[in-house]
């Protein structure tokens, strides 16, 4: 057991908390814009698989893992265009068609990337580092802290400047009221779909590059369903958050570490059979809703579909 | 687009609908409308429920958009096609369903629409509130969470937010179906001084006595149809009796609303269906308590309970219907103890309440009028058999339901969420008194309804009782209880002042109700006016 407590557990494991957490955080907060605006986004999933595939598609191609990540992007708002027009314009049921994109995306880029690359999976070179002089030296927290992609410190940056829109501009309380009561924000002169679209539009955006991080960086390659439902960990995140960014950074970090457990504690040599630590995440996901599931304080007009002068 | 010459001339239009209609599935809402609304005038719209009055706030909101015609705008046409169109022609509106987030703050609800990146002004509406609340009297707390306020004062944040707006034309859709009378009053100074200031005010209300009183115009809808007008002149010239007389034959084609069920039956005698001993229950920052409320009903008897609204009526229904816990005391049905028993069990027993919450406790909106008719009686026989339901009776009984009062609706399938207020009440009344009901308890039955359906639902609470059955009847209308009630409590701050027999003749019986209202402080005043 003493073991637990050794320099390269930790380090391994909050190295992997960071590596594992930030697509989950990325993802979180884009569910955290869609749900506070009134839409369950639920083809999170299918927008970060896109954003990994095109991301690292991109990456592959144009040799720059910059550019993937733009791909990546691309690609989660590509798959959320489809999502805000069937489910915000047209009003269609936002879990059946969050199903549907994300079963379709799973398909599709198993599909193309099989023709593409049949059954070998490229790697991409490994990404550069930020090299912080001294502080990439402190032991156990130096190089699991400093030595990061600066996509990490740029995904934290956004946890600040979106808690400060949510709270110091009108967006919070625009997209609060099309969460709540859309009407009342129609009739104030406010866009609701148009509100309700540019949310759907963010999540897809970062869940798109949470995807590309996990292709591009996290694995350095794709595979298909490489997400494996890291997207859905964001939607239970931006719920418990209770449209807080900052509480989906912590919820983020907590998550990852449990995921990364089964490399930590590998590397540290422990003999705990790995079915069991791989069940780990997910029992913690249960912990955690079972403990503040109850909480967790939903937007009234989650999942309603808006349509003006209906009764 | 076109105008016709006349529009651009008339310099004094504020807005202008020039034959409008309206159609939804199944109704034509609005037929053929041309109505002018001046600067400087309150112009009422009246009509019974469902003569369109709404729809045609709807569509000057911008919610709507005419099927045919067009509206005008300061004497140009204009498309009003979304909210946000007819705030920038500088027309604000207050709906007849609150528009506000309840999870926001009042602040938070008043600055609401202003573009997503721009930070609030808070020292600016600040300023212009308190300029408001001098020169019209409201009252705006603006931290108050929005939902934790009553429904009066979330109308004045409304008001409030309309005029922050500079509008040139304000529309209030029965802004003061949820006020006292003096809040009323209140209102109709401040529509007064708004229209002195060259606004132009649209009100829509269903008391005739507001009409006169608030308004300059009067215009009156029959079914979609604009069937009439008094012009200010003409208003002018009438006393309040004679203006009501003009507006009810207007509203009514003449029918006879005014049908008088003075009643001179003796007092029932047969021992009491309902007996409330000593009733307490627990109170709230929002909530009143009820403290020690004692009285029987006996069957045939129409015990009327007046006061001013949320004095505890509402706790006191939901006491006796099993939706709110007592902490104190007992209540009696049959003899035996219900005190704790459950909504089902005391509506088994055949106690009923009809809400007065009719759109989001009484119905299921979206579910068609047959679901909602045997919404309190699922599973149980003859609607369902073997825990299975039987669409075909419950169809047929909806459409009995239908026919029997008079239900303004195309079909049973018709979500009840697309009916007027006074519709709806219909239904609910209908569920009520299904099956073997013995004693009924309404709560404000009337509120919201029009004159004749005012008349109609009265004329069945009376009809209730001669069948036998026992009714608790709470309502804010001194004219309703004298006109139904046997005998009369008020409740006032959650205890019963004091119970007076409905002995009819006694010309002083509203001035010993009001009294009894009022709290005992203003009593001694009150009396030395009326001296
Ligand atoms: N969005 C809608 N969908 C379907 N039917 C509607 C809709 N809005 C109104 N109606 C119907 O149009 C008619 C007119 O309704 P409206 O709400 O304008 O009446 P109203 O005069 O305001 O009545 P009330 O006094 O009860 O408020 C009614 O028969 C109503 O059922
Ligand atoms: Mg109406």
């Amino acid at each position: 057991m003493e073991a637990l407590l050794t320099a390269a557990f930790l380090s391994s494991l909050l190295t992997g908390a960071i590596v594992a957490g930030i697509p989950l955080l990325l993802a979180g907060l884009g569910e955290q814009m869609s749900e506070k605006a009134g839409v369950l986004n639920i083809g999170i999933e299918g927008m970060m698989l896109a954003g990994a595939y095109l991301g690292f598609l991109t990456a592959w191609t144009s040799s720059s893992i910059w550019l993937g990540f733009l791909g990546g992007i691309a690609g989660g708002i590509l798959v959320a265009a489809l999502m805000a027009l069937l489910c915000v314009v047209l009003r269609l049921n936002q879990i059946v068609i969050g199903i549907a994109l994300t079963l379709g995306v799973e398909g599709m880029t198993a599909l193309l990337h099989h023709f593409q690359f049949s059954r070998t999976y490229p790697r991409l070179p490994a990404p550069d580092r930020v090299d912080l002089p001294f502080l990439t030296d402190i032991p156990v927290l130096g190089p699991s802290l400093f030595g990061r992609h600066p996509l990490v410190y740029l995904a934290l940056i956004s946890v600040l400047v979106l808690a400060f829109l949510y709270r110091r501009t009108n967006l919070g309380l625009t997209l609060r009221a099309a969460g709540e009561k859309p009407a009342a924000l129609d009739v104030a002169g406010g866009h609701v779909i148009a509100i309700r679209s540019a949310a759907v539009l963010f999540t897809g955006g970062m869940a798109g590059l949470g995807g590309a991080y996990m292709a591009n960086i996290g694995a350095g390659l794709f595979i298909p369903y490489m997400t494996g439902g890291a997207g859905f960990i964001g939607i239970v995140l931006a719920m418990l958050a209770r449209g807080r960014p900052l509480w989906v950074l912590a919820g983020a970090l907590i998550f990852g570490a449990a995921l990364s457990l089964t490399t930590a504690l590998q590397v540290a040599g422990s003999n705990i059979p790995t079915d069991v630590i791989q069940m780990l995440p997910f029992a913690a996901v249960m912990l955690v809703l079972v403990i503040w599931g109850r909480r967790a304080r939903l937007p009234a007009a989650l999942g309603v579909g808006y349509e003006r002068g209906a009764r | 687009m076109t105008l016709p010459a006349q529009t651009a001339s008339d310099m004094s239009e504020a807005v202008g609908l020039h034959t409008v209609t309206k159609r939804f599935p199944g109704v034509l809402a609005v037929d053929g409308v041309s109505l002018t609304v001046r600067t400087g005038e309150v112009h009422v719209l009246l009509g019974e429920n469902g003569a369109g009055k709404s729809t045609i706030v709807g569509m000057l909101a911008g919610l709507q958009e005419p099927d045919d015609g067009h509206i005008s705008v300061a004497g140009t046409g204009s498309r009003l096609d979304s909210p946000s169109a007819s705030l920038d022609a500088g027309i604000a509106t207050v709906f007849q369903h609150v528009m506000l987030v309840p999870t926001l703050t009042v602040f938070e609800n008043l600055v609401l629409g202003a573009p997503w990146w721009r930070r609030p002004h808070r020292a600016q509406i600040e300023r212009r509130i308190a300029e408001l609340s001098r020169d019209f009297g409201l009252k705006v707390q603006l931290d108050a969470m929005t939902g934790d306020l009553s429904l009066g004062e979330q109308q004045q944040i409304e008001i409030a937010r309309a005029l922050l707006r500079d509008a040139r034309v304000l529309i209030l859709d029965e802004a003061t179906s949820m006020l006292t009378p003096s809040g009323a009053d209140e209102l109709g100074a401040q529509m007064r001084r708004l229209a002195e200031r060259g606004l132009a005010v649209i009100f829509i209300t269903h008391k005739l006595g507001e009409a006169y009183r608030f308004g300059d115009r009067i215009s009156v809808l029959q079914q979609g149809r604009m069937v009439g007008d008094i012009a200010p002149d003409a208003l002018a010239r009438m006393d309040e009796d004679a203006a009501i007389e003009e507006m009810v034959r207007l509203m009514f084609g003449g029918s006879d609303t005014s049908a008088s069920l003075y009643r001179d039956r003796p007092a029932p005698t047969a021992a009491p269906l309902l007996s409330v001993e000593r009733l307490g229950t627990e109170g709230g920052a929002e909530m009143m308590a009820l403290k020690d409320l004692s009285f029987d009903l006996r069957p045939g008897e129409i015990l009327g309970i007046a006061g001013i609204d949320g004095n505890g009526q509402k706790q006191l229904a939901e006491a006796l219907s099993g939706q709110r816990s007592a902490t104190a005391g007992r209540v009696m049905f049959d003899g035996a103890d219900v005190t704790r028993l459950s909504v089902g069990q005391r509506r088994k027993l055949g106690l009923r309440y009809l809400t007065d919450d009719r759109l989001s406790e009484g119905t299921i909106g979206i579910f068609p009028i047959a679901e909602n008719t045997v919404l309190k009686d699922i599973g149980a026989a003859p609607f369902w058999s073997g825990g299975i339901e039987r669409p075909a009776r419950i169809g047929a009984h909806a459409r009995e339901v239908i026919r029997h009062y008079s239900v303004r609706a195309p079909s049973e399938f018709t979500p009840i969420g697309h009916l007027s207020g006074g519709n709806i009440q219909k239904v609910l009344l209908a569920r009520e008194l299904t099956g073997e009901a013995r004693a009924v308890i309404f709560n404000k039955p009337t509120y919201g309804l029009d004159t004749r359906n005012i008349a109609a639902s009265r004329r069945r609470i009376r009809e209730i009782a001669d069948k036998g059955l026992a009714v608790l009847l709470i309502s804010t209308e001194l004219d309703e209880l004298i006109e139904l009630a046997d005998r009369i409590a008020v409740m006032a701050s959650g205890r019963i002042r004091g119970t007076v027999v409905n002995d009819a003749g006694a010309g002083d019986l509203r001035l010993r109700l009001g009294r009894l209202m009022v709290d005992e402080g203003k009593m001694a005043d009150t009396t030395g006016d009326a001296a």
